[in-house]
């Protein structure tokens, strides 16, 4: 058996109602973890983007590409490693207005953290900060000790180094 | 994502349009796709369909089973034999989740079926009305495709849809669930038949180096063997398939969903593989040098354990679905496309070939195997009748012109073992799902799929009983079916494991069971019962003579087994003999 790796899996699909639950269903039938799922639009206008994050053997993975392709309104899905893609997460951290001046601490490791401050009024302040897992774990370490009134952190989001032909690829299945 | 429902457009030219209620448009649909017989269950939330059903019964005949499992299983048999689409119907909630089981068998059977299901109104939807149920959420995972429509716009672009991904590529199940007001909306109806979807790529495009390793491959091996499966049936590349085999002189074994592409007594054909196929074909899978699998997907009922299986071979596989190559037996050459087109592209490029010595292995381990097995289940000499017999007995009548569906279990192994065919199309089994229930209903379709044909059902007495109340729609239809039980007072697979490998602990298999030809006659159906071998051919006889339905139960020895058997985790080569 070969060893499990985290993979990046890129689904470009059609929008329809459903087809999370078909997409997920996959996983699920094979008792896969999904550790982080995003979808969004991409860059064809009417294609949507499913991102998923799993650890996985390659043998395994190369599987369940072949079923996620399967799908009827699945137009194509990748599979990539960490090395293969640019990737990151984002992350939101609310936190009590008073600490902002009480606390010199939590100025110096929001400067050094390069997050950026979205709001603040009399009560709280949102953090956001977007970057590879690690940084964020240690910023949520770091305003732990401080307290976080809320947190919450996005699945990932990537592109991928090499090309995605989506788009001939569609002009192919019109043929 | 989002809430939008989009519905590409495939194409624009729009047909001289008609306004139309829903639940109009529906059967026009129907009729458009050239469905002539459907079958199903009415319900609150598909009445509307079936007051058109009404209007349009000289079009359209609707069968309605005893359950809507029945229904499924029905459309299914309709669709193995005719190679057409089989249509089943259902209303909501419970009348949904009852197609399941017949869907769930479509899917891993590949067998082209639209399932269409009423459901609440729109406004009511996720409201826990009453008979509502997440019918898309349910059979997602069973389905090739499935669609609610809430608006009645949708339906002739949708059903078009449905019925072009059900039949196309590798087929499977799609199921259409409508919402009562969609039924009732009016609309200005067109219909255009659907030739593609964005998306979808039904059949992968044929690569000729591919067919060229194949063929120098083929060409150059010494001890070949092809596999087929229902892939070269639903691919209607028989003609094809038969070519190849003559020309190449490979030994073919087949799957029991493959069985009858080509006639049973073809000379270059071997015999069945898997857990209970033949013992030559299955101990020389770990013999030859090119394994060619044509049109099936390495089943582990087939495989048995795959650590062990034709390690020694280069595996050459056509198939039509990506998805397949690789999954279970890597592939040295895949060769993907519809089988017609990659068997007839192989033809030309393929040497002329006899491999007289490799096909006299062949012989050998089937003398083997009919001295042990065959002739005692065909010819027995023991008091008690054997299922072969009763095989045998049919096929010497029917002279392998019929078409035989079987349930699950003993019986259905021994009736793929041992029936015989000349034409394609003639084997209506639960392959993957193994579905205990499926003959009956599915001989009902099986007959109105190819009404010129005497349709033979050969079911056991456990999965008799789980669909039963379809006698009821023989009854009222009047389908010339013909049912044998093979009647052993067992669960007999099961009884059969428990006595191999659970030292005879019987836990839960004997049944004690009804006087079946009275409850036959209950519904008006000509029957009869048979214990001695002396009664058998002549029952047998006045069965197959009989104009309209007649069921036989045949009283069979109780605690018989089917051998060659792989058991589970051994390997094909260590099939058993006894």
């Amino acid at each position: 058996m070969s060893e499990t790796k985290t993979y990046t899996v890129s689904i470009y699909t059609e929008n329809n109602v459903g087809l999370l639950n078909r997409i997920s269903a996959i996983f699920q039938r094979r008792k896969i973890n999904i550790e982080s799922l995003n979808t969004s639009i991409s860059e064809i206008e009417g294609v949507s983007k499913f991102t998923i994050v799993i650890n996985l053997t390659e043998d395994r993975v190369k599987k369940v590409i072949g079923q996620l392709e399967k799908q009827v309104e699945v137009i194509k899905a990748y599979y990539h490693t960490d090395e293969e893609t640019i990737f990151l997460e984002t992350c939101l951290f609310k936190i009590k207005s008073d600490l902002l001046f009480e606390e010199r601490q939590i100025q110096n490791i929001i400067k050094e953290s390069s997050a950026r401050i979205v709001t603040v009024n009399k009560e709280f302040f949102v953090l956001e900060k977007a970057g590879r897992r690690s940084e964020i774990d240690l910023l949520y370490r770091e305003l732990s000790a401080f307290g976080i009134m809320q947190f919450t952190r996005s699945g990932r989001i990537s592109v991928s180094k090499e090309e995605m032909k989506i788009s001939s690829m569609l002009a192919e299945f019109a043929e | 994502m989002g809430n939008t429902q989009t519905i590409k457009l495939q194409d624009t030219a729009v047909e001289a349009t008609q306004r139309l209620t829903g639940k109009e448009a529906i059967i026009k649909c129907l009729l458009a796709e050239g469905v002539d017989t459907l079958y199903g269950y009415p319900g609150g939330a598909i009445m509307p369909v079936y007051d058109e059903l009404y209007k349009y019964q000289d079009k359209l005949h609707h069968v309605l089973t005893r359950h809507e499992q029945g229904a499924t299983h029905a459309a299914q048999g309709y669709a193995r034999v005719s190679g057409k689409v089989g249509v089943a119907i259902a209303t909501s909630g419970p009348g949904a989740t009852n197609l399941i089981t017949g869907i769930a068998d479509a899917q891993i059977d590949s067998t082209p079926m639209v399932c269409i299901t009423g459901q609440v109104a729109s406004h009511l939807l996720g409201s826990d009305a009453f008979q509502e149920t997440d019918i898309i959420g349910i059979s997602t995972p069973v389905t090739k495709w499935n669609y609610q429509i809430t608006k009645a716009s949708e339906i002739p672009e949708v059903l078009a849809k449905a019925f072009y991904i059900a039949k196309s590529g590798r087929p499977g199940p799609v199921l259409i669930d409508i919402t009562k007001d969609a039924q009732f909306e009016e609309f200005d109806f067109a219909y255009k038949k659907c030739k593609a979807v964005r998306s979808y790529k039904p059949v992968p495009k044929l690569n000729p180096d591919s067919v060229k390793a194949a063929a120098d491959l083929i060409n150059n091996a010494k001890k070949p063997m092809i596999v087929w499966g229902q892939g070269v049936i639903l691919g209607k590349a028989e003609e094809e398939f038969k070519a190849v085999v003559e020309k190449s002189g490979v030994p073919a074994a087949w799957t029991i969903l493959g069985v009858s592409a080509i006639p049973t007594d073809h000379p270059l054909n071997v015999g069945m593989v898997g857990m209970h196929g033949n013992y030559g074909p299955n101990v020389l899978t770990n013999e030859c040098d090119v394994l060619i699998a044509i049109g099936m997907r390495f089943d582990d009922r087939v495989t048995g354990n795959l650590e062990t299986y034709a390690k020694q071979a280069k595996v050459i596989h056509f198939e039509i679905d990506p998805a397949e190559v690789n999954k279970n037996v890597e592939a040295d050459i895949a060769v993907l496309g519809n089988s017609k087109e990659t068997l007839a592209a192989l033809l030309p490029l393929l040497e002329e070939k006899q491999h007289t010595d490799w096909h006299n292995r062949f012989k050998e381990l089937y003398q083997i195997e009919y001295d042990k097995i065959i002739k005692n289940d065909i010819t027995p000499e023991k008091e008690g009748l054997t299922m072969g017999e009763v095989l045998e007995g049919i096929n010497k009548v029917s002279k392998g012109d019929a078409v035989i569906v079987s349930d699950v279990g003993q019986h259905q192994m021994i009736a793929c073992r041992y029936a015989k065919f000349n034409k394609s199309k003639s084997n209506v089994t639960s392959g993957g799902l193994g579905t205990m229930g499926f003959a009956l209903p599915a001989a009902i379709g099986a007959k109105m799929g190819a009404p010129n044909r005497p349709v033979v059902a050969i079911i056991g007495d456990g999965g008799y009983q789980m669909t039963i109340q379809e006698l009821g729609t023989i009854f009222q239809t009047k389908v010339p079916v013909k049912i044998v039980v093979l009647n052993n007072d067992f669960l007999g697979m099961v009884r059969q494991w428990q006595q191999l490998f659970f030292d005879r602990r019987y836990a839960s298999t004997e049944l004690i069971n009804p006087d079946f030809v009275a409850i036959a006659k209950g519904y008006f159906i000509e029957a009869k019962s048979v214990s001695k071998r002396e009664d058998l051919a002549g029952a047998i006889s006045e069965m197959l003579a009989a104009e309209g339905p007649y069921f036989l139960e045949v009283k069979v020895e109780k605690e018989d087994n089917v051998f060659p058997m792989i058991p589970t985790g051994a390997s094909v080569s260590d099939i058993r003999l006894e």
